[in-house]
């Protein structure tokens, strides 16, 4: 039974690391439809800047994880307003660009924190265990569970309740209406990508004490989270929330269970989908 | 013009092995033109089709381990690449009956997941492919009679295979079939109000690219006499999008400049340059901002300006002053 | 007489919205019909409906007789219907000649064939020239389509649908966007197309629609609300509702 348990809360801490590295992912394609292949770089770079943050200046767990988002956010802002708004429309082009970046930062990434893994420790305060109902639980991964539910709630605010979500979504729906409505398109363009990147960092740094932190999680990241926004679909939220959780799941009992078929059982559901419902489960267009 | 370029090319490429200083340098060369066969098959959709696929490695590396299964259990080289080439095929067509599903994103990812997909199983089903460790080949084909043992002699079969696809891939984007294609990429509402089969004209399309992968790959595998799944990682799908887009897509020449580019930067500038992975991002980057076609289409259109600015220089001499 | 085409009950909704609500409507052989009506009055659906781009929630729609209801829309142009859009969309970086080759293209076997070169095949090309030269754009053939006027793109594409010899031929809007002298010379081409071809069109534009139709077909939220003559249809007080009430 314990085993069960454990792959369960592993699969629900995947499943909203997940939430925060996708929910960005899928608002940059939804509004843009730019498929961001640096998403996962942003999560690599935030993981490395704040376990340096932690490791050699002894920043606070979480302030560090607010930094780490914040330094990756305007990484990301600098991307689009840059490289990326020069090519919109240009499919080809922003694939070999934001691949291409990916690249610089990977090799950056090596460079500057080598080979070597780096592994973070959850903060003090959440290291132990808790007890719920007479089951130990890690209260670290309770803790990510948490936090990607208050997100989850705080994203669904800003697009549902505030006047910049009710834009972000109309972009999402049909840019050129937006557009004729007075939408300043391309700022919503540079708000929506820092958003997502920083949100990617933030997920590095949270996944950090769990995943550590390596050269190649960029790439190890980046196909998950694809899966949970296709799944999902697109530019919807509860999509993001819901693929996340799905993929988690598919994932770590599927490694337990199937090692061999590990990569089948996580990406079939995946083709299925796709192939009986282009738009994703949530998606309101076809991709 | 382009016809003494051609020549040119073919010529420089055919004595190769005299001129180019050793062994290291013609098996460089035999990368490149198994890249460049890879490549020019991808282009085929990504070009010609207008679908992205990042999944291609996995039809590449479904070929190389047809070959090495079949050498492994005792098969002929010729029987090995016939299996090769069979289950490529038949696994291609069952990507493009997934996959065309949808276009744009959707045929991306679902193109992704099927190269995950059969990268995992390279990976995971060790009883079949050796896992991580591989498997290998104790000798490579002696083709009527020509033994591919020594690098120069396989080279040469490369530059064969390199020719031959080019033939096909031109006579290919030329044809009625082929107008058909680039219709169904520009204006595929408007292709199915004139007539067109636009899912068929794609199906074929895939299974025409899924070959020359497939060709690629059965060279790739002989030319290292080994596989792993490695080859088939995103990675690999990626770099071979990579050169496609970089060296110009929709054109026959530039997925063989986008393949020399990575692999020389892969195999001679990591020698001198210690962050080549970083310079060749940078050169990704810096065409999209200045080359956005392409190597082969931007290099074409600086000539074009160069000449012009020439001709008009020489034609009113008279001006300024 | 079988009708060219004929429309039985067609009904279409887009999530909660009844776009197309049970027309009715038969177009007899060589007939000019014209359907108009106020904008969102479901015009374009309903031709979308009629090639098979969209697949209708009730009733059925036949080709001279045959039901073609299941049909998938490629197969209709086999069968000599062809269409021109509202908004252009022929193939821009493409020469004048090589957009009508397509539409030639379309109906041959030769569409499957990879290996003969499409550019040297000198019947497919003559008669692309002429398709053309009957629009009277012979003297722009290698121009690319991205460095032709509107007016000219307009003649293009009715020079690609006439090319297929279709005995329907559904119009969309085929005056729109043009300047005076446009409509003019797209007026004439329309006037001398031969009755052989039976004509339907949507148009906006009554001064330039009302000299070809004989029948008129008036929509109206999805239906079609009034049907007749010309005379009949100028005369009817709904048409006056529709037009100049509200």
């Amino acid at each position: 039974m314990s085993l069960w348990l454990i792959l369960t809360v592993n699969s629900v801490t995947l499943g909203g690391l997940l939430f925060l590295l996708s929910a960005g992912f899928s608002l940059i394609f939804g509004l843009m439809r730019i498929p961001n292949l640096t998403h996962g770089s942003f999560f690599m770079l935030g993981a490395y800047l704040g376990a340096s943050l932690v490791l050699y200046y002894q920043v606070d767990f979480w302030l560090a994880a607010l930094a780490a988002a914040v330094l990756v956010a305007v990484f990301g802002g600098v991307l689009e307003r840059f490289v990326l708004r020069r090519l919109a429309g240009a499919e080809q082009a922003q694939v070999l660009v934001t691949l291409g970046v990916s690249f610089m930062v990977a090799d950056l990434c090596l460079m500057v924190w080598t080979g070597d893994p780096l592994s973070i420790d959850p903060p003090e305060a959440l290291s132990g265990a808790a007890r719920i109902l007479g089951l130990t639980f890690s209260s670290f991964r309770l803790a990510i569970i948490f936090v990607a539910l208050v997100i989850a709630a705080a994203l669904w605010l800003l697009l549902d309740g505030t006047r910049l979500g009710a834009m972000i979504r109309a972009g999402v729906d049909d840019p050129q209406m937006a557009r004729v409505c007075g939408i300043r398109v391309s700022h919503l363009f540079t708000i929506v990508f820092c958003l997502g990147a920083g949100l990617a960092g933030f997920a590095g740094m949270m996944g950090g004490p769990i995943l550590s932190v390596y050269p190649g999680l960029d790439s190890d990241m980046l196909p998950l989270a694809l899966v949970v926004v296709i799944l999902g679909g697109t530019g919807s939220l509860l999509g993001s929330l819901v693929g996340s959780f799905v993929v988690g799941f598919l994932y770590n009992f599927g490694q337990a269970l199937v090692p061999e078929l590990a990569y089948f059982v996580l990406f079939l559901p995946m083709v299925l989908i796709l192939v009986a419902r282009p738009q994703g489960l949530f998606g309101r267009r076809a991709p | 013009m382009k016809r003494l370029a051609f020549a040119a090319a073919l010529i420089l490429f055919a004595t190769a092995p005299f001129w180019v200083g050793g062994s290291f340098y013609v098996n460089i060369l035999s990368q490149i033109l198994i890249g460049a066969i890879f490549a020019l098959s991808l282009d085929v959709l990504v070009g010609y089709a207008g679908l992205i696929s990042l999944g291609h490695a996995g039809l590449f590396g479904v070929a190389a381990y047809g070959v090495a299964i079949a050498l492994n259990a005792g098969l002929g080289h010729l029987a090995a690449v016939a299996i090769g080439l069979g289950l490529a095929l038949a696994v291609t067509a069952l990507f493009a009956v997934l996959a065309l599903r949808t276009t744009g994103i959707g045929f991306m990812m679902i193109t992704l997941a099927l190269g995950q997909i059969l990268w995992g199983l390279a990976y995971r089903w060790v009883d079949l492919t050796n896992g991580d460790n591989g498997l290998g080949a104790s000798s490579r084909p002696t083709p009527f009679g020509f033994s591919l043992a020594a690098p120069v002699a396989f080279y040469y079969a490369t530059l064969i295979a390199v020719c031959l696809a080019l033939v096909a891939i031109a006579v290919f984007t030329r044809s009625a079939f082929g107008a058909s294609l680039k219709g169904t990429r520009d204006q595929p509402r408007r292709m199915t109000a004139l007539g067109y089969h636009v899912w068929m004209i794609r199906f074929f399309a895939f299974l025409f690219s899924g070959f020359w992968s497939a060709i690629a790959g059965i060279l790739f595998f002989y030319y290292n006499q080994f596989i792993s799944p490695h080859a088939l990682a995103l990675s690999a799908s990626a770099e071979v999008l990579l050169m496609v887009i970089a060296g110009g897509s929709a054109t026959l020449y530039g997925p063989v400049a986008g393949a020399a580019l990575v692999v020389v930067m892969k195999s001679v500038a990591s020698a001198y340059i210690a962050r080549w992975n970083f310079a060749l991002g940078a050169i990704f980057v810096a065409i999209v901002l200045f080359m956005p076609e392409g190597l082969v289409p931007g290099t074409q259109r600086l000539l074009r300006r160069g000449f012009n600015a020439q001709r008009s220089r020489a034609s009113a001499p008279a001006e300024g002053g | 007489m079988t009708t060219a085409l004929e429309l039985k009950g067609l009904d279409k909704s887009f999530g909660g919205l009844r776009v197309t609500k049970g027309v009715d409507l038969a177009v007899v052989p060589g007939e000019r019909r014209l359907i108009i009506g106020p904008n969102g009055a479901g015009k374009t659906t309903l031709f979308n409906l009629i090639t098979g781009e969209t697949k209708p929630d009730r009733g059925s729609v036949a080709l001279f007789g045959a039901d073609i209801t299941g049909l998938p829309s490629r197969r209709r142009a086999h069968l000599g219907m062809a269409r021109t859009y509202q908004i252009i969309t022929l193939f821009p970086k493409d020469t004048l000649l090589h957009n009508v080759m397509l539409s030639l293209l379309g109906l041959t076997a030769l569409r499957w064939n990879p290996w003969t070169r499409l550019d040297r095949n000198e019947a497919l090309r003559e008669r692309a020239r002429a398709a053309l030269a009957a629009v009277g754009l012979s003297h722009l053939a290698e121009r690319p389509l991205a460095q032709t006027s509107y007016g000219e793109r307009r003649r293009v594409e009715i020079a690609m649908a006439l090319s297929q010899n279709p005995r329907l031929l559904l119009l969309d809007e085929p005056f729109a966007g043009l300047s005076i002298d446009e409509r003019r010379d797209v007026q004439k081409l329309l006037f001398n197309i031969p009755r052989e071809v039976t004509l339907v069109m949507i148009e906006h534009d009554m001064d330039t629609a009302l000299d070809l139709a004989a029948r008129i077909s008036v929509m109206h939220f999805g239906e079609i609300v009034v049907d007749g003559t010309r005379a009949e249809v100028v005369a009817h007080p709904k048409t006056k509702e529709i037009y100049l009430g509200e």
